[in-house]
């Protein structure tokens, strides 16, 4: 028998406190998700802003149309019921209402459709400037990355597992070998996989693009806040789909050519990772008193 | 000679005679197989739903642990994890709405609505019905056998996407889901085209195809999306069959295939099929509407070719689902104003119910309560969908909850609740029995809270980022997920109400009214007893 009473605590608690996030709108960590929280992961790229934005209007004018069919059903509940309306009308035709219900709507679509396309293309058009090229496989049940333009040879991201995560990583998110990109680098990002297809995804990012075997699938982002993201494989890709996640840390540009220089000569180089380490902590201590 | 040849045709064999049943020419009894069918292959597709809401409820793993149950496929490893929510989709659109919608009331009502004496092809009607219970045998039956490695069943989600589905799931599990998919789609054809002659020949004078009855309607325009959809499938699992077996490699890329053609050919069929799940709800809707408002329905023309606008479009707009396999950008903008076109037919038909009730006479009864339930519900499911037409803001959403969401509303919602209003619109007709209206209506509550605690939460966490088929999920995901699984636990009440209600029908036979809903009811099948006989209309009535 589950525990009734603790779990209408806890509801009514994370209810309480989602509210609280809610109306204080940006408590959530960026790159991450955030519990109980009701919209987008906060935007890291000029795309997911954008995406973030037209998502806004839409959710206003679908919020409103559903209003509306909601209040017309109650209207016509209330007053054209068997007791306030015992006498039914015949009437099954009205040109004029249908014209209207047919173009109104069309109209709608089309001013949808104007920030829709604009969107559609910047998001899909790899810029003619970019920083650099990155490569990542989908395996199963890894990410492989790769820096052909630094000549980082391919190397292998695994999820952390439960029983070994430190202080600071989280369960089925943090990962063994991260990717490192400098902050505001126009990076173009190469997608493919070796044996199913996988899914490279970035909620922050607004960044998913197919891995498919045979294929070379091309993306964009450009990351403007330093930080850790998160993202998730995002095509079902057999048994450990829901353990295969990505991290990516945006770094400053220094910091990225000390990594970059250690991965170049050796793919699994501990000093890269301590180079991580060392600015994540430096980071987080400047942040703790910023607060 | 003749006069025994007359009280033969009108007797009815009893209920217990198992050859009425396996040997059924009888468009009502096999309407009522298709409802039984579909209700048992509801309780199994509705319990994998509760394993699946069961492991969700907290971050971590809980009932798929990888520990040896012995169950087989229901409980064990991440992989069954996937199995279940593939077979619970499979399950659901092929064995429980599609018979139900198409098998049991398109049966019963087409004929009886057009006033034909039973359907074109009654042999064939048979052989549609038993076909799929050896499908579903064959479904099942996979659950339990090896698919990936010794991993129990096929877990690559309903689309079946290859590489996954072939070398990816090397065992028979996926072959005989192909098999059962075959068979499916066999039921499903024949069951058209027998559908397609009936309501073109067999009309009662007088009923020109602008009289039919919008369920009529909804019926054909559906047919006809089986008829020209489910040969595409059909091609795309031979396919499948054949670069599993055979060695061919139309989907393989170290053979010169592609995998993205594959879902280029599944989704030619996929689209089309979850409006082949929908549109007959749009025709049982107009008909409660109209019932109980005591009017005929607003906009009749403008209804039937809402469905037709819709049935065309929505061949045309599948790639909508594959937004992010890397397609040209000019073929993304073509399909989402493709898709965002279906918005206004889908509106004719919102606005026109709605106009049907403006001014009319309306009571509450039961079938009224599940149709007011799915106007509002398929029109939240509607909105989410113009959401996720645009390629851009699809991006994030694309294979996580809120794309879930979307599509419960308009089908869990949405063809569930449809579903639901027929059976108790036409309940008193198909059994001749009287059922208990106030539980009927505390399960419409319980379903219409419990769905929407299911699946409303399920849109925050998609925008969150929650990927799909996820069988474990990050702790930031934990609340809303269990909130979505407290709102299974309410609609499982329904579904016991639902029992109730059978059993009670059952227990005390109240004896049904030919016509309980008054002036309303015009269709045909008001002016027969309830049940109606065995033959009807050996005289064909005339429609004026």
């Amino acid at each position: 028998m589950p525990d009734l009473y603790g779990e209408a605590m806890r509801f009514l608690t994370a209810l309480a406190l989602t509210w609280t996030t809610f109306a204080a709108g940006a408590f959530a960590t960026p790159g991450q998700p955030t519990d109980g929280a009701l919209g987008f992961q906060p935007a890291v790229t000029p795309i997911m802003e954008e995406v973030v934005s037209f998502h806004n209007i839409l959710l206003v004018l679908i919020t409103v149309i559903t209003l509306f069919v909601m209040g017309l059903l109650i209207y016509v509940m209330i007053r054209y019921n068997r007791k306030t309306n015992p006498t039914p009308s015949k009437n099954s035709h009205n040109t004029l209402l249908e014209v209207v219900w047919t173009a109104v709507p069309v109209l709608i679509l089309i001013g949808i459709a104007i920030p829709s396309f604009p969107l559609l293309y910047l998001q899909d058009e790899i810029p003619p400037e970019i920083d650099f090229t990155l490569k990542a496989t989908g395996n199963q049940w890894n990410w492989s990355y790769e820096y052909p333009d630094h000549e980082v040879a391919e190397y292998f991201s695994n999820m952390v597992e439960e029983e070994d995560l430190q202080p600071g990583q989280l369960r089925n998110l943090s990962v063994d070998y991260p990717l490192v990109v400098p902050v505001d680098a126009t990076v173009r990002l190469q997608v493919t996989a070796s044996d199913v297809i996988h899914n490279w995804a970035m909620p922050s990012f607004g960044t998913k693009m197919d891995a498919i075997p045979g294929r070379i699938n091309e993306a964009w982002f450009q990351a403007t806040q330093e930080g850790v993201y998160y993202g998730q494989c995002s095509e079902l890709c057999g048994l450990r789909h829901a353990f295969m996640p990505i991290e990516v840390h945006v770094v400053p540009q220094d910091v990225f050519d000390a990594w970059i220089a250690a991965k170049a000569e050796d793919e699994y180089s501990e000093a890269a990772d301590a180079i991580i380490a060392q600015y994540t902590a430096a980071r987080e201590t400047r942040l703790a008193q910023l607060d | 000679m003749s006069a025994d040849a007359a009280t033969h045709d009108d007797h009815t064999p009893s209920m217990w005679d198992w050859r009425r049943w396996v040997l059924s020419t009888n468009h009502k009894d096999i309407g009522t197989m298709y409802l039984v069918f579909a209700i048992f292959a509801g309780i199994i597709g509705g319990g994998l739903s509760g394993l699946i809401r069961w492991e969700l409820m907290e971050p971590g793993l809980q009932v798929f642990t990888g520990e040896d149950t012995g169950w087989g496929a229901i409980f064990g490893n991440a992989h069954n994890y996937n199995v279940v929510t593939t077979m619970h989709a499979l399950i659901m659109i092929f064995f429980m709405v599609m018979p139900a919608m198409i098998g049991g009331f398109g049966n019963w009502f087409v004929p009886l609505m057009i006033g034909a004496p039973d359907m074109a092809f009654p042999r064939m009607n048979n052989i549609s019905f038993w076909l799929l219970p050896a499908s579903f045998a064959l479904a099942l039956m996979s659950m339990f056998v090896p698919g990936a490695g010794a991993d129990l069943g096929f877990g690559g989600g309903w689309v079946l996407y290859p590489p996954l589905s072939t070398s990816g799931h090397n065992g028979p599990a996926m072959d005989l889901l192909i098999l059962s998919l075959h068979i499916a789609g066999i039921s499903s054809i024949l069951g058209a085209i027998n559908f397609i002659t009936t309501i073109f020949n067999m009309r009662a004078p007088g009923m020109t195809i602008h009289k039919m009855p919008l369920f009529v309607w909804s019926v054909l325009v559906t047919v006809f999306l089986l008829l020209l959809s489910l040969p595409v499938l059909a091609g795309a699992l031979t396919m499948l069959l054949t670069d599993r077996n055979f060695g061919t490699a139309f989907f393989a890329p170290e053979g010169g295939g592609d995998p993205v053609m594959y879902q280029h050919l599944f989704w030619f069929f996929g689209h089309p099929e979850v409006y082949i799940l929908i549109l007959p709800g749009f025709g049982i809707i107009s008909h409660i509407v109209s019932t109980f408002s005591r009017k005929p329905i607003f906009g009749y023309l403008g209804m039937a070719y809402a469905m037709v606008a819709i049935g065309f479009i929505g061949f045309i707009v599948w790639a909508h689902h594959m937004y992010t396999v890397g397609m040209p950008v000019d073929l993304k903008a073509y399909f989402v104003a493709a898709t965002m076109v279906i918005a206004v037919p889908t509106g004719i038909k919102i606005f026109s119910w709605i106009a049907t009730m403006w001014g009319g006479s309306m009571e509450f009864r039961t079938p009224m309560m599940w149709a007011i339930g799915f106007i509002f519900l398929f029109t939240v499911g509607g909105v989410t969908g113009v959401v996720l037409a645009n390629a851009g803001v699809d991006q994030p959403l694309h294979d996580t909850y809120y794309v879930v969401a979307h599509f419960h509303y308009v089908l869990s919602l949405g063809a569930v609740f449809a579903i639901f209003a027929g059976w108790y619109y036409w309940f008193e007709k198909i059994f001749g029995v009287k059922y208990n209206s106030f539980l009927a209506r505390a399960q419409f509550f319980f379903f219409f809270i419990g769905a929407n605690v299911i699946f409303f939460p399920q849109h925050f966490l998609g925008l969150q980022g929650m990927p799909r088929r996820y069988v474990d999920y990050a702790d930031g995901f934990a609340f809303w997920n269990a909130v979505s699984s407290w709102g299974y636990v309410i609609m499982l009440i329904g579904m016991v109400l639902f029992f109730a209600v059978l059993v009670d029908a059952i227990i005390r036979r109240r004896k049904g009214e030919a016509n309980p809903w008054g002036e309303g009811a015009t269709t045909l099948e008001w002016t027969l007893s309830s049940p109606p006989p065995f033959h009807q209309f050996s005289e064909l009535p005339k429609i004026k």
